[in-house]
């Protein structure tokens, strides 16, 4: 092969690798068209929603107060007049704690996510950007925390700060935000060494405008699709935490939570005590699906 | 001078070795440090409120926390060198026996679950690929979601519940007692180990599904079939390729058995580091808490050190 033809190869490549960084009015129109042709996503983001609207909307789908128990209606089997899904230990009504809990659940699960996107972001910036003594000091830090398995440093995080879901929140924080760093990182180093960011700087542009104009632009893209695959993972690791007793508090309904207060009426009504785990799995399961669903929506070289 | 293929690899392996040094002693500092973000002396937590002054001052000189934050870390890291890691505050045990006995524990369940684990999701990877966009890989793909979408203390109530509430098949709690014959000692193991491996094998599933599909399409692949290689030498050279991500994984995911069983563990009731951790920190027992995170992390890093180690004896490119 020639040199041009070498040339063209790589400036093709290059093209196609930088395609979903720097979207146009077409790119997204495909992605639309794209998704509107994929039955699974379309299916799994409608569950979502109906998950959310159940939450959000509790009041509006049951009148029973999530509180609220009766001695008397302790433990009824699925199906139970007045209690479509029986009720738990205490007699409060199942479906009106799944529906409350959703709350908690999804709060817990997303806002890790989205505050280690902000913080890893800012940091993975930070290092690839300053470089030198910063970056590596910002790195190798990092490097400690990745030493840790994942689930290890949020319980050790949590059990020691004490419970709460803020304490839950936190942990599940430091864990997410080591892979962040290291996307960004890796994407803003990149950046900063193309020709024409170079040329931008080289031409006075300021820090912060190659930042918000270049590096942000690259950087959005990856870590987006990253912490959107991270949501189902944080909903299943919140639910554990509760699960074992560190995260959300009693009588507060939390999926995880009630799972565990049902764990022991597992002889009694094995499956009202399996429900709450039912809710989980399938939160996660659309999560990840959604997930997949857009990414490979979204990505060129999967589409031509 | 160019250095021999053998020299190489000891360089790498050597340089990777001393990196290591920095992280498990950053690990260490972590651990340390995590234990004292809480305010207050854990003597003073565990004492009672009508305890003398005297008492509570012997106490804490009989467990080292009267001295000043860095001697204590300097000290107990020292100690933990030499696998000395106290007393429990909880019962006066040295914590090194405890954590021994129930790291064995779990290394049954994790390397079990892994076996079962990685050799399915080779398995299932394999099939999958070699039947590119057909039943086979759909099944799969369906599966393997499921696997890695699937909160695994939940997957463990709903195995309790069919086997051992809903039919009478298997035993669900504990480890079953020494005194018990050998098979019905493994029968303790069939849940935990079952739901264990659910995971890892989602997760090297679709890394080898992944990872052979991109092999297959590269020109090597074409090149060895029309040299006339059959089916099986040419999956052999697939496989050799296909080996250093996967092995990483693998190394990734076996920590994480090691780790992250703790919830399983609490299910099962099986007495591993997991549980040993949950019964630390409600009892607030500082000197276990530290002495188990710091141990299960420490392994961690070392198995990355192995893998990484590993990779490079199959793929001479890592070496560098």
């Amino acid at each position: 092969m020639s040199d041009a033809t070498i040339d063209f190869i790589r400036r093709e490549l290059s093209a196609q690798a930088d395609a979903p960084a720097a979207p146009t009015p077409g790119y997204w129109k495909s992605v639309r068209q794209r998704l509107a042709r994929d039955p699974v996503t379309i299916a799994v983001s409608l569950v979502l929603l109906a998950i959310v609207f159940i939450s959000v909307g509790a009041p509006l789908v049951t009148h029973y107060d999530p509180y609220a128990g009766s001695v008397l209606a302790r433990l009824k089997p699925i199906g139970t007049p007045g209690h479509w899904l029986g009720t738990d230990e205490t007699g409060r009504d199942l479906w009106t704690r799944l529906c409350y809990g959703g709350r908690l659940s999804l709060l817990a699960g997303i806002l890790p996510v989205t505050i280690s996107l902000v913080v890893g972001g800012f940091l993975g910036i930070l290092a690839g950007y300053a470089g030198g003594l910063v970056g590596t000091l910002i790195m190798r830090t990092m490097d400690v925390f990745y030493a840790f398995p994942s689930i290890l440093l949020a319980i050790a995080i949590c059990g020691l700060l004490g419970n709460g879901l803020s304490n839950s929140v936190i942990a599940l924080a430091v864990v997410f935000i080591p892979p962040m760093v290291r996307i960004s990182e890796t994407v803003t180093t990149q950046a900063r060494q193309l020709d024409f960011v170079e040329a931008a700087r080289a031409s006075g542009t300021t820090t912060l405008q190659v930042i918000r104009h270049h590096v942000l632009a690259n950087v959005l893209g990856p870590i987006l699709v990253y912490a959107t695959s991270l949501i189902s993972v944080s909903i299943i690791l919140s639910a554990g935490l509760s699960f074992l007793g560190l995260g959300v508090t009693p009588p507060q309904a939390e999926w995880g939570l009630m799972l565990n207060s049902l764990r022991q009426a597992i002889y009694v009504q094995p499956y009202v005590a399996a429900l709450p785990g039912l809710m989980i799995f399938v939160t996660s399961m659309c999560f990840n699906l959604m997930s997949d669903g857009f990414r490979s929506a979204m990505d060129v070289r999967l589409n031509k | 001078m160019t250095l021999g293929n053998r020299n190489r690899m000891l360089v790498f392996a050597a340089r990777r070795i001393l990196q290591a040094i920095p992280i498990l002693l950053g690990v260490s500092l972590v651990v340390f440090g995590l234990v004292h973000i809480v305010p207050g002396n854990p003597i003073d937590l565990l004492m009672p409120p009508e305890a003398s002054p005297e008492v509570i001052a012997q106490m804490k000189a009989a467990f080292g926390f009267d001295k000043p934050l860095y001697i204590q870390y300097l000290l107990w890291l020292m100690r933990a060198l030499h696998g000395d890691f106290g007393l429990s505050v909880f019962n006066a045990t040295p914590v090194w026996g405890q954590l021994m006995t129930a790291l064995g524990n779990t290394f049954i369940l994790a390397i079990l679950a892994a076996l079962l684990g990685f050799s399915l999701g080779i398995a299932c990877g394999l099939v999958a690929a070699m039947y590119h966009g057909r039943w086979p890989d759909k099944l799969f793909s369906a599966i393997s979601t499921t696997g890695v979408s699937l909160p695994h203390y939940w997957c463990a109530i709903v195995l309790v519940m069919f086997c051992a509430v809903l039919h009478d098949w298997l035993p669900a709690q504990g480890m079953g007692d020494d005194s018990l014959p050998l098979y019905d000692r493994l029968q303790y193991l069939v849940l935990p180990v079952v739901t264990l491996s659910l995971i890892p094998m989602g997760v090297i599933g679709r890394l080898v599904r992944a990872t052979v599909l991109e092999i297959l399409g590269m020109e090597f692949v074409g090149a060895l079939t029309a040299k006339g290689l059959t089916r099986g030498p040419v999956i052999r050279h697939i496989c050799k390729n296909a080996a250093p991500p996967v092995l990483a994984l693998m190394g990734l995911q076996f920590g994480y058995l090691l780790g992250g069983s703790i919830l399983v563990e609490t299910v099962f009731n099986w007495p591993g580091s997991g549980n040993l951790l949950n019964l630390a920190i409600f009892r607030r027992d500082i000197p276990v808490l530290q002495a188990t995170i710091l141990v299960l992390a420490s392994f961690f890093v070392v198995l990355n050190l192995l893998v990484d180690i590993a990779q490079a004896a199959i793929d001479p490119r890592i070496r560098r």
